[in-house]
């Protein structure tokens, strides 16, 4: 294989002070088989055009400033390396900023919808420190891996502006604040889980707006799997009795009541438990049209699992969660 | 080639919501020889809810799913994403972890099962992509859907995590799948390029949330339309209950006119393979 690859870049280029509409540079660059996109976007400014402009630091996975988007895949510049791109995308690569809809200029791009939801969920010890410790606070090894590695985010917002349901709901907090919810939720020292499981739990904006498509999952450049902290607040929340009756609380715990009245789940029951009855009327024009096609059962017609016993006796013996 | 056959779990979309899905994965099955074994006794996956609720609950009712395609002795297949999603999600979990299958075993044990990890588990999509193949299917086509604009909608959960998913999807990247785009080009479609094949319906906020899951499914619909599909063909059941069921409520978010024919992958088979509208159950369609 040669360790050398000509590529046509397509690059991304507005500044807001001065630009009307965006357009793109086209740039050949032959790239080597160690090189990652950081090392093009050097090239790019220093060999180039001196003007384009993103943000860099570290160069060493850490301070999580030179995130961009290549061919729509979040991609942290200083690790990801542009072979393993091309093997995914082709030669022609696209470098774009992390949201098209926030640019300064060219790949620097506005992050304070990021902070300022970062900063709603209180991302800090919230502990009664002795001010004059006479010994070691120490967290053994078993309740630091209750963090699941939430620690090791590094802000990058590639969660972030790769989440779809962000996209659609801008109150939505975002896999990435979810995670730093989590971190601090799960730590020992900390006083405030309720505060926070509260603050999450907040419908339209919290836990129960994730659209559960993994896409953050995707993202992480450091593999932390947000969505995996998001169904640790969910968990975190029943246990602590936290969760409100509402439409998406009913949802989830329904399915237990189903499963253990079928084994398979009875859709329309379980519309109705989560929505109430007034609930349900809106939802009476799509039942028609689904009637009419033969695509509900009738409650008579409910068919069971085979064996329905076992898994009557499996979810009495298993179940603790309480709601 | 050795007849395949697979153990078949349904979820509980195929045997209500979305009949037709059941009718014609078994109908193409049964063209193409391939003995699907129904596993009657398997329970609702928890769908990613009961997740949320009762995570030892969802990992045994799991486990206990796969238990049955063990005993059988055969791998197991999904037609839903979402079931494929959790299923092989504790999979991975009890196999990786012998003290948290230990537990499990336990309560699986209190009805006379074991959970071995001996059977894999894989969207039914897969099963005929890596190991029934393409070509052999395209020999069998009667129909060829020449000139169809096909738009492929794959599905979260049958591409994320890319990690869990690699391991039954034939190493389908998600940024950019490929398996439905190569089955309809096998049956003579052509595959309509758009950018939106691999992004997320929004089925699972429906209820509290309609109008995130609206805007995403609208999104993707009309990247579709825009890009000339003349249906759109999806794996997964509840993808497809959002974009047929709902597409007069998702037109009304997005503010335009939105009619597009969703089918179930089976479906799309079926039609190429000379299969009639009753045999696939296109009278369920409502799209």
């Amino acid at each position: 294989m040669s360790n050398t690859k000509k590529l046509t870049w397509k690059v991304f280029r507005f500044n807001k002070a001065t630009d009307y509409l965006p357009h793109y540079d086209t740039i050949e660059i032959e790239v080597s088989k160690d090189e990652v996109v950081l090392d093009v976007m050097n090239r790019i400014k220093w060999e180039h055009d001196g003007s384009f402009s993103y943000r860099r630091s570290c160069r060493h996975g850490i301070c999580g400033s030179c995130a961009v988007k290549v061919n729509g895949k979040a991609t942290l510049a200083c690790k990801d390396n542009v072979f393993e791109l091309v093997d995914i995308f082709g030669t022609t690569l696209t470098l774009e900023p992390q949201s098209l809809k926030r640019v300064y200029k060219d790949m620097i791009i506005d992050k304070g919808d990021f902070w300022s939801k970062y900063d709603a969920v209180k991302p800090y010890l919230i502990a009664d420190v002795e001010p004059h410790p006479e010994s070691e606070n120490v967290v053994s090894i078993a309740d630091a891996n209750k963090l699941d590695e939430a620690d090791y985010c590094i802000q990058c917002g590639n969660c972030y502006y790769a989440c779809p349901a962000v996209q659609v709901n801008e109150d939505y907090l975002g896999p990435a604040a979810l995670t730093k919810a989590w971190r601090f939720n799960s730590d020992v020292r900390d006083n405030a889980t309720n505060e926070r499981l509260i603050i999450v739990n907040e419908m339209g904006s919290g836990i129960w707006d994730c659209v559960k498509c993994f896409e953050c999952a995707e993202a992480c450049p450091k593999e932390l799997s947000p969505i995996s902290k998001i169904t640790s607040l969910h968990l975190q929340s029943f246990e602590k009795g936290l969760v409100e009756n509402n439409v998406a609380s009913r949802h989830a715990v329904g399915f237990k009541w189903s499963i253990m009245k079928h084994g398979i789940l009875d859709e329309g029951e379980l519309v109705k438990y989560s929505e109430g009855i007034p609930g349900v009327m809106k939802h009476i024009p799509e039942a028609y049209a689904m009637f009419k096609k033969g695509k509900i059962v009738m409650p008579w017609n409910m068919p069971k699992s085979k064996n329905l016993d076992e898994i009557k006796k499996l979810v009495a013996s298993t179940s603790t969660a309480k709601f | 080639m050795k007849k395949l056959r697979y153990a078949l779990y349904t979820g509980c979309t195929a045997r209500e919501s979305t009949p037709e899905l059941l009718k014609s994965t078994m109908a193409i099955a049964n063209k193409l020889g391939i003995e699907l074994v129904l596993l009657d006794e398997a329970s609702c996956c928890g769908a990613s809810h009961l997740q949320d609720f009762d995570d030892m609950l969802s990992l045994v009712l799991n486990a206990r799913n796969i238990c049955y395609a063990e005993k059988l002795g055969l791998h197991m297949v999904t037609i839903c994403n979402t079931c494929q999603l959790n299923t092989s999600l504790t999979k991975e979990r009890l196999d990786n972890d012998p003290e948290l299958k230990a537990k499990v075993n336990e309560k699986l044990a209190e009805v006379g099962l074991e959970y071995k990890g001996t059977s894999e588990v894989k969207h039914f999509l897969y099963a005929l992509q890596d190991d029934y193949g393409y070509d052999k299917i395209a020999s069998q086509v009667t129909k060829p859907l020449t000139g169809v604009n096909v738009a492929a909608f794959y599905g979260c959960h049958n591409i994320r995590p890319s990690h869990l998913q690699n391991h039954s999807n034939g190493g389908e990247n998600p940024y950019v799948p490929k398996s439905i785009d190569d089955l309809a080009v096998a049956l003579g479609a052509n595959s309509v390029d758009y950018g939106s094949s691999n992004k997320c319906c929004g089925f699972h906020v429906e209820l509290q949330n309609p109008k995130t899951a609206n805007r995403l499914s609208g999104s993707a619909m009309l990247d579709a339309i825009d890009n000339n599909a003349d249906i759109m063909v999806t794996p997964c059941p509840l993808c497809h209950l959002r974009m047929d069921v709902q597409q007069h409520n998702i037109a009304k978010e997005m503010g335009r006119e939105i009619k597009i024919p969703i089918l179930h992958l089976p479906q799309m088979v079926g039609l190429a393979l000379g299969l009639s509208d009753k045999e696939l159950g296109l009278n369920h369609n409502i799209s």
